[in-house]
Parts: C-alpha cells; structure tokens; sequence
C-alpha cells in the first residue's frame, strides 16, 4: 500500500512540475509558433513578484501568486506589443530574440534586486502514510495543475474569444477577413501563455531558492515535454506530462534525479526521431485513421 | 525614498557593467575600485610596474554568487588595510576584478587574460573545485601563482597553487566520529555530482568505514536540481542515523526547504560546506537546517576576538551585505599571506614568492586566529569550530580544534611539494 503511494506521490509530484512549467510554453509555441526562450525567465519574475509581494508587502500567499502571476503576464503583454509581435512569422528568428530576452531578464533582476530574495517557507506541512512522510503542499501543486488545465482547455475551447484565437493561429489571413482583430488575439495569447509562467513561478517560489537563475532550472523539462507532447497545447501538454512524469518519478526513485533527468532527455530524442509530430501528433493520427 | 534611490542609481550603474558582461562579461575595472592612498612608489620591492597587481577570479554572478559576492569584499577589505597601512613595505596594491560567472570556461579564457595579459603578479580566485581544476594547468604552464581561497576537498599538491581554504583532513575528519559516538552508525550520503561532491563523499565513506560505520545509500545530484522529491523518498526509505548533505549551488541548496517541509524532524546532518559557505541558516525559514553540523575556521556568529573583530570590521565596510562566511575569511587570510611573503621575499618574482610561502608564513590576529602556511602542503594549518544549528538556526560551537594541520598530502602520501611538486590532484583512492 505504501508503496503503491510512493510511486504514485512521486509520479503526481514529477507530473505537476512537468504540466506547470510546460503549460504556458506550449500555448505560445502551439497558437503562435514563437518559440519562447525566455519562458523560464517568465516563470523566475513570477517567483519574485509573488515572494516580493508576499514577503514585503505582506499580502496573503495565495493572493500574491495570483498578483504575481497578472503582473508577469502584463509584463509579457509589454513585450508582445513592443517586440515579440515583430516575430510572428519568424519562429527561427524569435528563438534568438527571446533568448535575448531572457538573458536581459534575468541580468535586470539581478541588477535591481541583487542575487537572491527571501521566500516564504513551504505553507501547509506533511501528512503521513505508513511511517513515511509526505509533503502536503506538493499534492495541492497537482490539484492546481489538474484545475489550471481544465480552465485553459474550457477558454480555448468553449468561449468565443477560444473560438477566435484559434481561428487566427489556423488562418489568420481568413479570420481577419472574417472580422477577428488577430493582434488582440496574439496578443491574449501571450498574455495567458506568459501568466501561466508566473504562476508557475509563483507556486514554485516558495520550494525552491529565488534567484536570478531559478528560470534555467525549469526551461530543460518545459521544453522536453513540448517536444514530447507535440502540437496541440492543452492534450499534448497533459499527455506528454504523465508520459514524462512517469519515466522521470521512476528513474529517479530507481536511480536517482540524474538518471530522471536523462530519462527525459532520452524520451525527447526518441519522439523527435520516431515520432515528430509528438504525442499529440499521433492521437491526431489516431483518431484520422479511425475516421 | 533613500533607498530607492540608491536602488535605481545601483541599477544605472550597472546597466553599463551588464554592457560589458554581454560582450564578454568582463565585469568591474579596477577603476571602480577606491584608488590607492598614502601609499608611496618608493619601495624596496622589485616588480616590474610599481605597483603589486592582484587579479581577483570570483563569481559575481551565476549559480555560486552568493558566495563570490562576500569573497570580492573581503579581497577589497584586505588590499584597502594594506594600501591604507601604506601599501607592500611602500608598494600599492591594485585590484584587477573580473567576473568568471560561475563558468568554467570562462574562468580558463580569464585565467589567460589575467596572467598573460594584465600581467598579474598573483590571481585569487575560483569557487568550485571544477573552476579550479579547469584552470590550475594554466598556472602550471604560465608557472603564475593561484590563491584558492575556498574550502575543497583536499588534495591539490601544486607548485603553483597555495589553498587557504579547509580541507577533508580538517572538516571530515574530527567531524565523522563524534557524530557517529551521539547519534549512530548509518550514514546516508547526499552530494554534488562533480569533483568536489565525489571525492568528499570518498572521504566520508573512507571515514565512516574507519569509525565502524555503514553507508546505508549514497546519490550525487547534478548541478542546478531543484527537485528533491525522489531523493527525500529514498532517504527516509534508507532510514539513515546521520545525514551528509553536500549540496554545492543555490538551486541545490534548495534541498533544505524541502527537506525541512517534507515533514522529517530531527534527523542529524553533516557537511563541509553549508552554513559557513552561502549561509542556509539565514536563507531559509528555521527549522531547514536544523541539526546540521559542520567544523569551520569562521562564521559571522562565532564569538572569539579576532572573528568579532573581522566581523565587524567587514559589516561596517559592506553593511548592505548579507552574510561573511568561512571562505571571505579565508579570502582575507589570502591576501594577507601574499602581502606577508612578497614582503619578505622583496619582490614579486614567483619563483621567490613561492619560496618565501614555503617558508611557512604565520599570520596571527587573522579572522581564523592564527594561522601557518604549511610549506610543504600548501595549505593551511587553522584553529577550527564544530558549528551545530538548532531548530530556531541558531548556531551553537560544539567543540574546538586547535591549529589543526592540513597535512594529508605530506602524512599519508608523502609529498612534500617544496621538494618535488607532482602538479595534480589527489583523493582518498589514491592511498589503496
């Protein structure tokens, strides 16, 4: 019994990691085809403007991940409208420029506010089964996760302005003539991919040291599970999420977090050579056979 | 209002340095640095220029900057007494500061720049062991002196390289059995997944092993994990007496809140470098780090006369800054010896300097107390603490060890480096 839940804890664990820091990355590749570098830079502000709010200012944690997570993806909007929007055909283009990006952000942060910031600590305690304990606060990550993406799947796919956005991400050309203000799509869509990342920041801030460098350290995972879950955003990322979650929970209880981190990486470069077009690629070609 | 403005002129200031680290992060000049007084040009000491230039090496940026930070302010503390006392017996010291950014390839290209090109008389620097060993042939080659003023884990016998910092013989050694005596025999083993996590674990094992412990599980971590879920399982899976944790890095030292958060109480731990090096006590919330015992030369907290005295000497200088730990001491002590064995050397010439080094300076009064170049090791015989931190993070001093010699490379291997240096670096396996 204990040991079915430890396998299923670290699996939950690994999963929510994995669908948070991937989620908004993969929203802007899929509906814009930028391939945002600075995703983990995005996710390192919303860390810091969760644990500045909640530390100096004293707001309640909750509200100030959620403040957090606004202000980052109005700091996203802001770069959307000045640069990012110069770049939408351009995906090999926008890789540098975002890189740039990232690199400024962090180099900005550091400059403003020095090499680390105070944190809270981890709310909410352990629970324990059998005579293992447990961490309570990473189980509520997985029902966040779990609610976070079932919001974003109801707005893209059930409400007039999901309708729109993706009408412009498939024609542009064709939905503009329609009568679709496409920039204010794009434009939506950076923000909620670039809120997604503060979120993510901003539930993560207070399990890990905030620093400057804190984006670098979700960037390989994200990345990893967008090549692994292909194009469609929302399947893809949920899919690719519990694939990699279980190949990473199970190496690292077996072998330790290097031969998880590994394992990821190896997953990446068998789905690029086997099969391009990711998980959600091939439900896409599942369901076209059965047709 | 005050300080908001200092902010935003810190910022403006270094806007223009972050123009330099996108080129090249080249980092601050010496021109940023206070200029030189009293000192006067007419010396008794040869060097080419007039003036005694030390390169400074450190991560002011990147994944080890919380610890480079405090090592660049006490270099600055130490060179500004000097010049301030009137330099070298009469020759200024000058700064040349540049910023490796917790990169090793950029810690070889700066290497070159400050031996070949600034023409250096000595370089300070480097955090972790894989920055030194990534740079320590260039100074065999160039035959240019290298300061290593950084805990370790012990080893290096190079003609070039004098380490300040503690070493396994210093730390591991009185710290194993006494942990073992209070609180058990199996110990689990956490550590950095390079040079310095590897061969430090050698030498907890080598050591648990003597004391008639058992190793119950060992994982290396690789640099800049961040999630320690796995790990946390498998340790209390182990179900250890004692904990090592070597945890190098900050996105490692986020272990602790996790650990700490995972609902585990009271489970002893040991290290070499957390607490004394980047300050987790004062990072994390209590009780992170409850529990955890290192043996150290110095801490803000310790209480002796000359650690007080440097402690407050480094707080009214840099009051802004967060923590001094053991490696700005041994930072301190760094410079000092070199400014001792240039004076008595008269010059700066290397071969001489390393001669008047091996001599076996000893320095009293240094944030550790007092302190001897070990000539035939290099490294450097220390008064020491073990450092215990309780639920609340407070520090408590356990123990002393007095002049504790750094002196496993000459006892166990027989080297004596004045005599023959072999220029590499040894480790516990070494000695089967």
């Amino acid at each position: 019994m204990i040991l079915v839940f430890r396998h299923l804890y670290l699996f939950l664990d690994s999963f929510s990691f994995l669908l948070l820091s991937a989620l908004g990355l993969s929203i802007i590749y899929g509906m814009m085809g930028i391939i945002n570098q600075a995703h983990g830079e995005f996710i390192m502000l919303g860390a810091y403007f969760t644990s500045l709010l909640s530390v100096a200012l004293h707001i309640p944690f909750i509200i100030s991940i959620f403040l957090g997570a606004i202000l980052t993806g109005f700091l996203g909007l802001l770069l959307d409208r000045t640069i990012i929007c110069r770049l939408y055909s351009r995906p090999l283009d926008s890789i540098v420029v975002t890189w740039g990006i990232s690199l400024i952000l962090s180099q900005g942060i550091r400059i403003i506010l020095g090499n680390s910031v105070e944190s809270i600590s981890t709310p909410l305690g352990s629970f324990t089964i059998g005579n293992e304990k447990f961490s309570t606060y990473r189980m509520v990550l997985v029902a966040v996760a779990v609610i976070t993406l079932m919001v974003v799947y109801y707005i893209f796919n059930h409400t007039e302005f999901g309708l729109k956005a993706r009408a412009t991400m498939q024609r542009s050309d064709i939905a503009k003539s329609l009568g679709v203000n496409t920039d204010k799509m794009y434009a939506a869509t950076f923000f909620i991919g670039s809120f997604l990342a503060g979120l993510t920041g901003g539930l993560y801030s207070p399990t890990m040291m905030v620093v400057p460098t804190m984006g670098t350290s979700f960037n390989m995972q994200a990345f990893v599970t967008v090549i692994v879950g292909g194009s469609n955003p929302i399947l893809g990322s949920f899919l690719s999420s519990a694939l990699l979650g279980i190949v990473n929970s199970e190496l690292s209880g077996w072998a330790g977090s290097f031969a998880g981190q590994i394992g990821l990486l190896i997953m990446a470069i068998i789905f690029i050579r086997i099969c391009p077009l990711g998980v959600s690629g091939l439900v896409d070609r599942l369901k076209a056979v059965r047709r | 209002m005050k300080k908001l403005s200092k902010r935003l002129f810190a910022a403006a200031m270094m806007t223009t340095l972050v123009s330099f680290s996108v080129a090249g992060c080249g980092g601050a000049s010496s021109d940023d640095l206070p200029k030189v007084q009293g000192a006067t040009r007419d010396s008794s000491i040869q060097d080419a220029d007039g003036v005694i230039k030390i390169g400074i090496m450190e991560d002011l940026t990147g994944e080890c900057a919380l610890l480079g930070v405090q090592k660049v302010h006490a270099y600055q503390k130490a060179i500004d007494e000097i010049n301030e006392a009137g330099g070298i017996d009469g020759m200024p010291v000058e700064i040349d500061l540049v910023d490796a950014c917790s990169d090793n390839t950029k810690y070889q290209e700066l290497s070159r720049k400050l031996i070949l090109e600034d023409k250096c008389d000595v370089v300070m620097g480097c955090a972790t062991s894989a920055s030194r060993e990534a740079v320590r042939p260039i100074f065999e080659d160039n035959n240019a002196i290298l300061f290593y003023n950084n805990q370790y884990e012990g080893g290096v016998a190079s003609h070039n390289v004098f380490c300040t910092g503690l070493v396994p013989e210093q730390q591991v050694v009185p710290l194993v059995p006494t942990m073992m005596e209070t609180y058990g025999k199996k110990v689990y083993i956490l550590a950095a997944d390079y040079n310095f996590g590897q061969i430090t674990a050698l030498w907890f094992e080598q050591e648990v092993e003597n004391n008639g412990g058992e190793i119950v599980g060992t994982e290396f971590v690789p640099m800049g994990t961040t999630q320690f879920s796995s790990t946390i399982t498998k340790i209390q899976d182990a179900a250890p007496d004692i904990l090592v944790v070597l945890a190098a890095g900050s996105s490692q030292t986020t272990f602790f809140e996790q650990w700490s958060t995972s609902g585990i109480k009271g489970l002893p731990m040991m290290t070499t470098v957390n607490i004394a090096q980047m300050y987790e006590h004062l990072q994390f919330d209590p009780p992170a780090l409850a529990n955890m015992h290192v043996v150290a030369n110095y801490v803000m907290e310790l209480e002796t006369e000359d650690a007080k005295a440097f402690t407050e000497k480094m707080k009214n200088a840099f009051p802004d800054d967060a923590y001094f730990g053991m490696e700005a001491a041994a930072s301190y002590e760094g410079i000092n010896l070199y400014a001792k064995a240039v004076e008595n050397a008269k010059t700066t010439e290397t071969e001489a300097v390393i001669a008047a080094l091996e001599e076996g300076i000893t320095l009293e009064h240094m944030p550790s107390g007092t302190i001897t170049m070990n000539g035939d090791t290099h490294h450097v015989t220390k008064d020491l603490v073990m450092i215990r931190c309780d639920e609340t993070h407070e520090l408590h001093f356990d123990a002393n060890y007095s002049q504790v010699a750094p002196d496993w490379i000459s006892k166990t291997l027989g080297i004596n480096i004045k005599e023959s240096a072999p220029n590499k670096q040894y480790t516990p396996l070494d000695t089967n």
